[in-house]
């Protein structure tokens, strides 16, 4: 008829039920099920309710059959008719898993684990209904289910009050006319005098003779709404006699449920007491917000950083040229300019700030990842969120998960001690693990912090010679603990259940840094340890200064420019005969000229009748020789491995105002490229 | 969206066995064809931006329109004609694997249908291109035309243009 | 006349769907994302019909519909509510709140629009 595909509805289905679960999680993990609180419960019962509603619209049947089932247990928690057990949530969490696998297989169009699902349905069920047998589902008294063939007499006396609840009786009249031949005759008996007559009320009644072969259901489904507010009565036509008061099947109340017995209390289970403190107020703020918001597809999102990165480049173009004009007679037009330079900046900058996300999108796992982890070890841990509402560039947020999930990871397999240890050590037998997110200037740092037993500096020196590593048991702390992050430092040795296989610390420090961002660990033994994460807010714009080599311009991210200078003799020195040093007040950094670097063809010049820029990364010096300072801003990463190939010391590319392209220099692979010449 | 839906329908197009539109160009004496459906445009030299690390044939990357293109000289990497850059210079802007690679020529010629009658297999011995990276060889009256898989030529080793190409 | 339809539903897809559905039927209408929403806006604008989910949050559809008719505008619009077959008290409650009917989820675009042309009339 209408012929709509509903498949286009379905990436919404899937997206909002995806959010949904995490809600669920979220409030499941949040909730004390010796005093839930009811809108928590009501969230979570809402988030089933709107998969199932849309699973059975959307024609998800396997998704439908099982939410079913959670709902009518989540429902029983809200009427009251359930008390919540630890055992429930455990199995709530499991159910919710259960509907992310199955919707995952709806979205995926495989097959689905219904077998698993009906198993846990059948818990589910199991927990509602308590020892008792489920209550027999009432039959609907189904005296008159035979069509009358000859048709239906009706009689239909709505109350006075009918229009109030919006329906309209000439509504049902019509669809009575749809079913067949219909003989009406209106009672006006109870019509008062038009000076009594109030016009928001109903005097009027019917008789109907409906001549159609139909069920006596299919009449009375059609004054449904009305059963409470109306006399009916459906007689079959034959018997011309009026039975007495034959009202449509009213449902056989439904005998309230007997409240199931309180599954037997958790006693001597080793659950582990987990609990999620938030800062009062944070992340409530957030979801509230929720409902004035759209959804709207990345690409087109990208789209629009795009154009407005070339908006920029143009204008650019035209300060540019702008800036050869004669100001005096170009007053209007510099105004102008200058005009548009601003709204272009702030367009950028709007536009920028709808690929930020809060930093929530990553930190929501991990109430449930460490309330699981927690419980394999066998320790108790209170986890801490602070800061969740810090935005950052989606894809940053999508690229920081691992290496955070790996930390905490960490932190609670090798940070905190167990309980028992806790208790000797005098500490508090509860471990604290705190995830805090802040910004700073153009950064986001992130810090993974537990109160745990600390980083032992022997054990890491000891294992750092035993792997070969260069140690030094004169290395201060900071440089005994970035041995950690070494390739090959931590080892199948000591891998864990919990922590996994494979990846070590120098993946994630790896990781950390393909963002343009670095980790650094703080400890004390005994106190606990921090790592610090340092990130940039996006990826897709970089403060850059623009340097000079003959006719080639780069730019170096802004972040790892210390300063530049014009080198004294006096500050240049060989170091035997090959390597040049330059001396910076009491430094000696390694002086590397890009045009070697990069293999330029030109003369090349006396490092001080050059310009000396010293860049920083990974805690390392390096003075790179470059022709000239262009100036400094702000520019437009594109990516040259799209169409091209990586490029040693080359990070990505920009578009100059004048529309060439200039290589953005890879800072930290320059200074590792740099180290490693000199190791040589 | 479009541009995948074009690429969709091109490919299928190349499949279907009608006669096939090659772009033709010169290599020095040589004439080279290639699918047409795989040229996105055609383009004067622009100023390029050199790249460190690269064969003397990639030239380094332009911007078109907002993407970096790395643009290769075929006439260095097959070492025909002469390679000299002026406002007569042009390049193809070729579309393969989803990657998209300006390649600079001697000159273009025209776009020549061929129908299956007019191609030959190749043979043994061809041109500067690698037999390995010839389709065939088209006939049109007396000129020959060496028909090359662009796509395989394009992100094969020999050219370092893509990441598995390169020796890290 | 064109018929003006306020369809309230927390979930995006099933608005959507509603929404969709109805406009492809040559209704005109507005979308509100919960009850408080819904209530905002028809206080604003008048609708014809009001469509809307039980469950929601920020108040739910009982409560609009009793918020909506205690508005004078709305004393006799026909206001109909989206609900499963699990909740038959929901329905009585409804009712008692002042809705005109329902109609049981899961329901399909053609069950949908032949409910809307009954009971637009």
């Amino acid at each position: 008829m209408s012929g709509i595909d509903l498949k286009r509805f379905h990436r919404t289905f899937f997206e909002e039920s995806f959010e949904g679960l995490d809600a669920m999680e979220a409030a499941l993990l949040r909730l004390d099920p010796a005093a839930a609180d009811a809108e928590t419960i009501n969230s979570i019962f809402r988030a089933a309710h709107s998969i199932k509603g849309g699973a059975g619209t959307f024609g998800f049947t396997d998704v439908a059959r099982f939410t079913h089932v959670l709902e009518t247990l989540l429902d029983a928690v809200r009427a009251g008719k359930h008390q919540l057990t630890v055992e429930d949530v455990d199995c709530l969490l499991r159910s919710s898993d259960m509907v992310r696998g199955l919707l995952k297989a709806a979205q995926d169009e495989t097959p689905a684990d219904n077998v698993s699902a009906d198993a846990l349905a059948a818990e589910l069920s199991q927990r509602l209904a308590g020892p008792q047998a489920a209550a027999s589902v009432a039959a609907p008294a189904a005296a008159s289910a035979a069509a009358s063939s000859a048709g239906w007499q009706v009689l239909f006396e709505p109350k006075p009050e009918l229009f109030l609840s919006g329906n309209d009786p000439l509504r049902i009249l019509r669809e009575l006319q749809s079913l067949g031949d219909c003989e009406v005759r209106c009672r006006e008996t109870q019509l008062p005098t038009l000076a009594e007559a109030d016009a928001e009320r109903c005097y009027l009644a019917w008789e109907l003779s409906v001549r159609a072969a139909v069920k006596r259901e299919r009449i009375a489904e059609l004054f449904a709404w009305v059963d409470e507010e109306c006399r009916l009565e459906i007689t079959p036509l034959a018997a011309a006699a009026p039975a007495p008061e034959a009202k449509p099947a009213a449902p056989a109340a439904a005998a309230p449920a007997a409240p199931a017995a309180p599954a037997a209390p958790a006693a001597g289970t080793n659950v582990t007491p987990m609990a999620v403190a938030r800062k009062p107020g944070e992340g409530a703020d957030a979801k509230s917000d929720a409902a004035a918001s759209i959804r709207v597809a990345t690409g087109k999102i990208d789209a629009m950083i795009n154009l407005v990165g070339e908006l920029v480049i143009t204008q650019a173009m035209l300060q540019q040229l702008a800036n050869r004009l004669d100001p005096v007679h170009n007053e209007a037009l510099l105004q102008g300019l200058s005009l548009l330079d601003r709204n272009t900046r702030m367009l950028q900058e709007a536009v920028m700030s709808t690929r930020m996300l809060q930093v929530d999108a990553v930190f929501s796992r991990f109430p449930r990842l460490v309330r699981d982890l927690a419980g394999k070890l066998g320790k108790q841990v209170r986890l801490q969120l602070i800061g969740e509402n810090t935005e950052l560039d989606k894809t940053v947020i999508e690229k920081i998960s691992d290496p955070l999930t790996h930390l905490v990871r960490n932190s609670l397999d090798h940070g905190l001690e167990s309980t028992e240890e806790r208790l000797a050590a005098g500490k508090d037998s509860t471990g604290q693990l705190t995830l805090r997110a802040a910004h700073q200037g153009g950064h986001i740092l992130i810090e993974v912090i537990d109160d745990g037993r600390g980083l032992n500096r022997q054990r890491i020196l000891a294992k750092a010679a035993e792997r070969g590593l260069p140690a030094d048991p004169n290395m201060s702390d900071a440089d005994v603990f970035q041995l950690i992050f070494a390739p090959g430092f931590s080892t199948a040795a000591e891998v864990t259940e919990v922590s996994g296989r494979g990846v070590g610390m120098d993946v994630v420090k790896r990781n950390i840094q393909a963002l343009g961002g670095s980790v650094e660990l703080s400890s004390e033994q005994g106190r606990g340890t921090t790592v610090l994460i340092r990130l940039p807010l996006t990826l897709a714009i970089l403060d850059g200064m623009s340097v000079a080599i003959g006719d080639e311009v780069y730019i170096i991210p802004l972040s790892a420019v210390i300063e530049s200078m014009q080198p004294h003799e006096n500050q240049v020195k060989t170091i035997a005969g090959q390597s040049t040093v330059l001396r910076v007040r009491n430094d000696y950094l390694p002086l590397v000229d890009l045009r070697d670097l990069f293999g330029l063809s030109g003369e090349r010049r006396n490092p001080c009748e050059a310009i000396v820029v010293i860049i920083e990364a990974e805690g390392r010096k390096v003075a790179l020789q470059i022709d000239e300072l262009v100036g400094q801003q702000q520019v437009v990463i594109k990516s040259l491995d799209r169409n091209y190939r990586r490029v040693r010391g080359v990070s990505g590319a920009t578009i100059l105002g004048d529309g060439r392209v200039s290589l953005i220099l890879d800072v930290a692979a320059i200074v590792r490229l740099f180290g490693q010449a000199m190791a040589a | 969206m479009s541009t995948v839906a074009e690429s969709r329908e091109k490919q299928s197009a190349a499949v279907v066995d009608a006669p096939a539109e090659f772009l033709t160009f010169r290599l020095g004496d040589e004439e080279y064809g290639v699918d047409i459906l795989k040229v996105q445009e055609i383009r004067g030299y622009d100023s390029v931006t050199r790249i460190p690390d690269a064969p003397d044939f990639i030239k380094g990357v332009i911007n078109l329109r907002g993407t970096i293109v790395p643009v290769v000289d075929m006439r260095i990497k097959f070492r025909l004609g002469k390679a000299e850059y002026n406002e007569f210079t042009v390049m193809i802007i070729l579309n393969v694997s989803g990657r998209v690679v300006g390649m600079v020529v001697d000159s273009v010629s025209d776009v020549m249908q061929l129908g299956s009658e007019q191609l030959r297999p190749p043979p043994d011995i061809a041109g500067a291109v690698s037999s390995k990276f010839i389709t065939g060889i088209g006939t049109l009256e007396d000129r020959m035309l060496i028909l090359v898989d662009i796509e395989k030529l394009m992100s094969s080793q020999d050219m370092a243009l893509i990441e598995s190409a390169t020796v890290q | 006349m064109t018929v003006r339809i306020l369809a309230v539903d927390d979930s995006a897809s099933m608005r959507q769907m509603v929404a969709f559905t109805l406009k492809q039927a040559g209704f005109d209408v507005t979308e509100a994302v919960d009850g408080a929403d819904a209530l905002k806006i028809a206080q604003k604008e008048s609708f014809n019909l009001v469509l809307c989910d039980v469950n929601m949050p920020n108040l739910d559809g009982i409560g609009l519909v009793r918020a909506l008719r205690a508005l004078a505008p709305y004393k006799f619009t026909p206001m109909l509510m989206l609900t499963t077959e699990s909740a038959p008290e929901k329905k009585q409650e409804g009712k008692a709140a002042g809705a005109t009917g329902w109609l049981v989820k899961p329901f399909n675009p053609e069950q949908l629009i032949a409910t809307v042309r009954h009971v637009i009339g």
